[in-house]
């Protein structure tokens, strides 16, 4: 039984093993792929049917071209994923700072908790609470300054966006050799001068893919503005997810198409750039230490 | 060492004090804001959806718990929403299918992602980088728009959904009850689970594939040079190894499908109650807010076990990282 298992494994050796390996691998990979890919495709479909091939048409994006409400909600999206993914960023680096400087203070635990809380928290519940918790408000200040639209939407997105901002930032606080900050400190920097002179340019990249990261949270989000939007307020997921609801929808795939390009572009310009900067970084620590030497 | 020279201190102690003071400022600012802020608009919400939960739909408005009058607060808290969760079949078969979908979804991604993180994390290094990019791209796109698209693949004439009938997967799959009937593969429980396990598979195999490349692989060579074979060092040494990355990986996938409400309402059908939508109703359609409170605050304490083992996790990878 013994052998016969140990022979077994000798026969499943190390070569069929990486062909394995790599089969495996090729197969998610087209598990995750093949429907995008199909997603894009159809959106050039010359036919009413959104499952049988007419041949090729630009017909949706002449269409989408004029898709006032598409249109309306992009701006929207557009317009808060920048306020959002701007915000999570500052209050994120303050919450990582925290997080990984200040080793104790009252109530950490807690506060490390509402931090990653949201990352796992399904959706519908930070929706329905900050919406009754704002409705709460409105009512015992009577003000219109919590009515439901951008500015609701924005602080949902918030809470979100600063829980992943927290999560990029704090790794890479974690990575930074603090010989670098004590030495500044040694020489006399003032503790903000050191963040501002030492640690800000180190984690850059860190801000910048966070960033990226909140602001297509943002862009995407379906149930979080859902609840926190109002009449007149429709983002451009509520259009889509409005418009998914109800069947297939060659528009949705143009849609699908457009912002699948940006994002391809923007994550390879963006990785480009981060990869320049990490060696250009690289190169700078290898002259200083020559020079040192 | 008894007399130490007073001349040198003189110059960094008093700005070292000084220095220290101005920290202590800064740092009650650095934490406080982002503290304020998350007590103001994380915490206090829930206290508020508690207060809801306990309160009954008014004429046209929730009543409020504590009443003022004739000099002394009165106190109505009302648990009749509760006891109507624990009474009726809709709202508890929809907690325990969502509980049942969000742990096959888990062990499916589980079971597509070990495999997957392990060979990640025995590939080339040189390769390794533009795998994980691989694997993050989607992620980056819209959550949304490849939840859509399994709309189309799994509809009538999908490419994929015509496969499978090639194949005659159908009829055993409708005999295992992942499918309503033979040749339907949208709105069932196969469709959701597809699109659930989809959507959250980078979330299992990101923190599987950060833990199974920092393992020592000396380890592996010390089992081999003690005969054990490469399924016994795998079973006894790699995965008890891995069992925070399957922690971390599962907690991240089970957590938010149990509330998850796009992926239901997209693909899902009337077989699978998910409770994510039954809140979405209560608040949307019946506009009852205090039953839409009850419904979320027994969400989160059927999710609240699995958080608190997220977070220790979370916490703990802080502490090792350093």
């Amino acid at each position: 039984m013994k052998a016969g298992r140990s022979t077994f494994f000798a026969f499943f050796g190390a070569r069929s093993a990486q062909n394995f390996g790599r089969g495996w691998l090729l197969a998610v990979f087209a598990f995750l792929y093949l429907p995008i890919i199909t997603l894009v495709a159809y959106s050039f479909n010359n036919s009413p049917l959104p499952t049988v091939w007419g041949g090729f048409t630009l017909n949706w994006y002449v269409k989408l071209a004029n898709d006032q409400e598409i249109l309306g909600g992009l701006w929207l999206s557009l317009k808060i994923a920048f306020l959002s993914a701007t915000a999570s960023v500052l209050l994120g680096t303050l919450a990582a700072f925290t997080l990984v400087k200040y080793r104790r203070f009252g109530g950490r635990t807690l506060f490390s908790g509402m931090v990653s809380a949201p990352l796992v928290m399904p959706e519908v519940i930070i929706g329905v609470s900050l919406l009754l918790m704002l409705v709460a408000v409105q009512r015992a200040t009577g003000s219109a300054f919590f009515d439901r639209g951008l500015m609701t939407i924005w602080l949902g997105h918030l809470l979100l966006g600063m829980a992943y901002a927290t999560v990029v930032i704090q790794s890479r606080l974690i990575d930074l050799n603090p010989q670098l900050e004590e030495a500044a400190l040694d020489l006399g920097a003032r503790p903000f001068q050191v963040f501002a002179l030492i640690t800000l340019p180190l984690i850059t990249q860190a801000l910048a893919s966070a960033w990226l990261l909140t602001f297509s949270l943002s862009l995407d989000d379906v149930v979080v503005s859902a609840f926190l939007s109002g009449p007149g307020s429709t983002t451009m997921p509520l259009v889509i997810f409005s418009r998914a609801r109800l069947g297939l929808n060659p528009s949705v795939n143009a849609v699908a198409t457009v912002i699948i390009a940006v994002v391809a572009v923007g994550v390879t310009v963006g990785s480009v750039w981060i990869a320049r900067a990490e060696r250009r970084r690289a190169a700078e620590i290898n002259a200083a230490l020559r020079g040192a030497g | 060492m008894n007399t130490p020279p007073r001349t040198a201190a003189t110059g960094w102690l008093p700005r070292l004090a000084a220095g220290l003071r101005w920290l202590a400022r800064g740092r009650t600012a650095v934490i406080g804001l982002p503290y304020g802020w998350l007590l103001v608009f994380f915490l206090a919400p829930f206290l508020i959806v508690l207060n809801y939960s306990v309160s009954e739909m008014g004429a046209v408005r929730p009543e409020n718990i504590a009443t003022w009058g004739d000099g002394v607060v009165k106190l109505s808290i009302r648990f009749g929403n509760y006891l109507a969760i624990f009474g009726d079949d809709l709202y508890f078969k929809s907690y325990l299918s969502s509980l049942k979908y969000a742990a096959i979804t888990t062990a499916v991604c589980l079971a597509l992602g070990y495999p997957f993180a392990y060979f990640m994390a025995r590939a080339k290094p040189t390769l390794q980088p533009a795998l994980l990019m691989l694997v993050m791209l989607p992620f980056w796109t819209s959550f949304l728009l490849r939840v859509y698209a399994w709309k189309g693949l799994l509809g009538e004439g999908g490419w994929v959904a015509e496969l499978l009938l090639y194949a005659g997967l159908d009829g055993p799959m409708a005999a295992a009850g992942m499918i309503t009937s033979a040749g339907k593969f949208m709105n069932t429980p196969f469709s959701l689970v597809i699109g659930m396990a989809y959507t959250y598979l980078p979330f299992m195999v990101l923190p599987l594939y950060a833990n199974l490349a920092k393992m020592d692989l000396r380890l592996l060579e010390a089992a081999a040079d003690l005969g054990a074979s490469r399924f016994v060092a795998f079973w006894l040494i790699t995965v008890p190894l891995s069992k925070a990355g399957i922690i971390a990986g599962s907690m991240l996938v089970f957590i938010p499908c149990v509330g998850e409400f796009v992926i239901p309402e997209l693909l899902g059908g009337p077989q699978t109650l998910m409770i994510g939508r039954v809140l979405w109703d209560e608040f949307f359609s019946n506009n009852d807010w205090p039953m839409a409170s009850t419904v979320t605050v027994v969400l989160v304490l059927l999710i609240v076990v699995p958080l608190a083992v997220f977070n220790k996790y979370q916490a703990e990878t802080q502490e090792r990282g350093r």
